[in-house]
């Protein structure tokens, strides 16, 4: 009796070990098997020519260069907005308004902006820089990113920010250094190595963003550096190409989804890798 | 420029100086100060922003259809008669797939991970599932397509029409040809894509049961699934919750992955085979194309319906992680 009880109960452990074991292989299969067929299709068409021609209708032989130089421009001008933005309000919820009220409200709210769906943000966007100057523009694009950048950093500032000790803070004040003063040279600089991850993370997440660029940046299949202008970018140019009939584009398609790919995971790596070897953040 | 500031309060010599300095420091810290509540406040602008710009962007679509807007499920721009209703219904169904298989899975994984797996590899698999979270959505979406449909349209929709599909009643939910494209197929790519989600945070919230609850469990002669169910479950159940609902909200929002394979067919279907669209979808398909007037209004609308259905979800996800950090003491 009691051992058919406690049969029971291990088969019932081993049924539930087993099936938590198949979840996890199931998880990381999917991994494996995306980055397989990244690199199965894209690596192939990984030459010179991706790196130096434009974007080329079917038929002519063409690169990639016009997509990634306007991807890496809107990219830093997203992080110019965004970096100041979020450190220093990040730096208000941790610093200055750690236990009012309104910063509750602030927290709430940006931790609802962080997941908002992108396609939202694109379409805010829109009404704010393109519908007022009557035309697609680089800028809008950038403005786009930047808002979805500004949560991540303003949430890593303000948790690295709540991990230096207040003994610090102290011991600067204590000897007469302003407030301002204090934070930025004592504890910005204990916190920098956290700070800088949320950045990189923002990064990463800016680098794939395809949905609000559509209606903001809009895409060109010309060289353009003029940030007023519509801009062609390598998660839109993907967006384009992977559903043309034509296999020299399908394949550019494959080759800008390596290339995107690669750049936000080896981000977010370094990303871990900074924030590991300091042992700040988790 | 306080540091200028500083470095000339420490050569100043004369007191004329001195206080000269410390008036510049001051003007320096009420500057700072007031420059880091701007832009705290500006975080809290911008989401009002964004709920005032869609609403008025919206109006003209919600005041010529009224209630109707939600209602319908016509979408025919030639006649400027817009409904939302095959989107919403969309939407909601995409969502409902990927959770039902994501979360058991997503949980399954973050239970491995801290009951189960070995501690060496715990981080690198940990990590594994993160950086699954991380590949960005375009790159699920041209997978999807190439190589997901493919399999739906080859293997599993054949299967599931000759199988479940046979079956009176349940039938109808897989009827029709198999296409490749549609719920079904957006629904396994969503599921795929929030299941790293689901791991992350219950594994964060799985790692806040004390251990000592744990090993009084183990120390009765509990096996590991009776832990996990009778102390670590009911432990963290508000903070899955949340979790969960933070997946949803990806879910429910998420556009690229979900435009390439859901075939973008403005209709309601009963079966989850068939084609169909999610708001996000639409808006990223017809938006650059949209004539100004009715037509890019009822996208907006349908924007705004977006935000607030994942406004809502989002809001109750951060009250009940919120609710677990007080129980954790943190």
């Amino acid at each position: 009796m009691a051992n058919a009880l406690y049969s029971g109960r291990r088969r019932r452990n081993f049924i539930w070990t087993i099936l938590a074991y198949a979840a996890t292989a199931f998880g990381l299969s999917w991994l494996v098997v995306i980055l397989a067929t990244l690199i199965w299709n894209g690596a192939g068409g990984l030459s010179l020519d991706v790196f130096t021609k434009m974007t080329a209708p079917p038929g002519v032989v063409g690169g990639l260069l016009n997509s990634i130089v306007g991807s890496l421009i809107v990219t830093v001008m997203g992080v110019a907005i965004a970096t100041p933005l979020g450190i220093l309000a990040g730096t208000y919820l941790a610093e200055y308004g750690r236990h009012e009220r309104l910063s509750i409200v602030i927290r709430f709210v940006n931790d609802i902006l962080l997941s908002a769906p992108s396609i939202v943000v694109g379409l805010f966007v829109y009404q704010l820089c393109v519908v007022p100057f009557g035309h697609f523009s680089a800028i809008a694009g950038a403005v786009a990113l930047a808002m979805i950048a500004t949560p991540i950093i303003v949430r890593t500032t303000e948790d690295m920010l709540n991990l230096v000790p207040n003994t610090l803070r102290e011991a600067a004040s204590s000897m007469g250094m302003p407030r301002s003063l204090m934070i930025r040279q004592v504890a910005y600089r204990a916190a920098r190595s956290g700070i800088v991850t949320g950045i990189l993370l923002a990064v990463a997440r800016m680098a794939g963003e395809t949905a609000p660029l559509i209606f903001t940046e809009l895409g060109n299949s010309l060289f353009s550096a003029d940030p007023r202008g519509p801009m062609s970018s390598l998660p839109l140019i993907i967006y384009e190409f992977a559903r043309s009939p034509y296999p020299e584009q399908q394949k550019l398609a494959w080759t800008g989804a390596l290339i995107v790919t690669f750049a936000v995971l080896s981000l977010s790596i370094l990303a871990r890798v900074l924030s590991s070897s300091r042992g700040e953040a988790k | 420029m306080t540091a200028t500031a500083i470095q000339a309060a420490e050569t100043a010599s004369r007191p004329m100086d001195r206080s000269q300095a410390l008036a510049r420091l001051k003007f320096g810290d009420v500057v700072f100060r007031l420059m880091t509540q701007f832009s705290a406040l500006l975080v809290l602008v911008l989401l009002l922003g964004v709920a005032v710009s869609l609403l008025i962007g919206s109006w003209p679509a919600f005041s010529t259809f009224g209630l109707d807007f939600f209602i319908s499920d016509a979408w025919s721009p030639p006649k400027e008669h817009f409904g939302a209703a095959a989107a919403i219904y969309g939407t909601l169904v995409t969502s409902a797939i990927a959770m039902l298989i994501g979360v058991p899975v997503g949980v399954g994984v973050a239970v491995f991970l801290t009951e189960l797996c070995p501690l060496s590899l715990r981080r690198p698999i940990g990590i594994a599932i993160e950086l699954l979270a991380g590949i960005p959505s375009i790159i699920y979406g041209i997978w999807g397509v190439y190589y997901f449909k493919p399999v739906m349209q080859g293997y599993v929709q054949p299967f599931l029409i000759h199988t479940l599909g046979a079956i009176p009643g349940l039938g109808l939910l897989f009827a029709g040809p198999p296409l490749g494209y549609g719920v079904l197929t957006a629904g396994l790519v969503l599921a795929i894509m929030i299941l790293p989600f689901v791991t992350a945070i219950s594994r964060d919230v799985f790692e806040t049961v004390p251990p000592v609850l744990k090993e009084a469990a183990y120390g009765v002669g509990s096996t590991t699934f009776e832990v996990v169910g009778a102390i670590v479950i009911p432990y963290t159940r508000v903070g899955v919750i949340g979790g969960v609902m933070l997946a949803l909200g990806r879910a429910l929002g998420e556009t690229m992955a979900v435009t390439f394979v859901i075939g973008n067919a403005t209709k309601i279907s009963t079966s989850i085979l068939a084609q169909g669209t999610t708001i996000s979808a639409m808006i990223a398909n017809q938006f650059a194309d949209a004539d100004p007037g009715l037509f890019t209004s009822s996208l907006l609308a349908l924007g705004f319906i977006l935000f607030i259905i994942t406004f809502i979800v989002l809001a109750a996800a951060r009250l009940m992680l919120a609710r677990l950090e007080v129980k954790a003491g943190r």
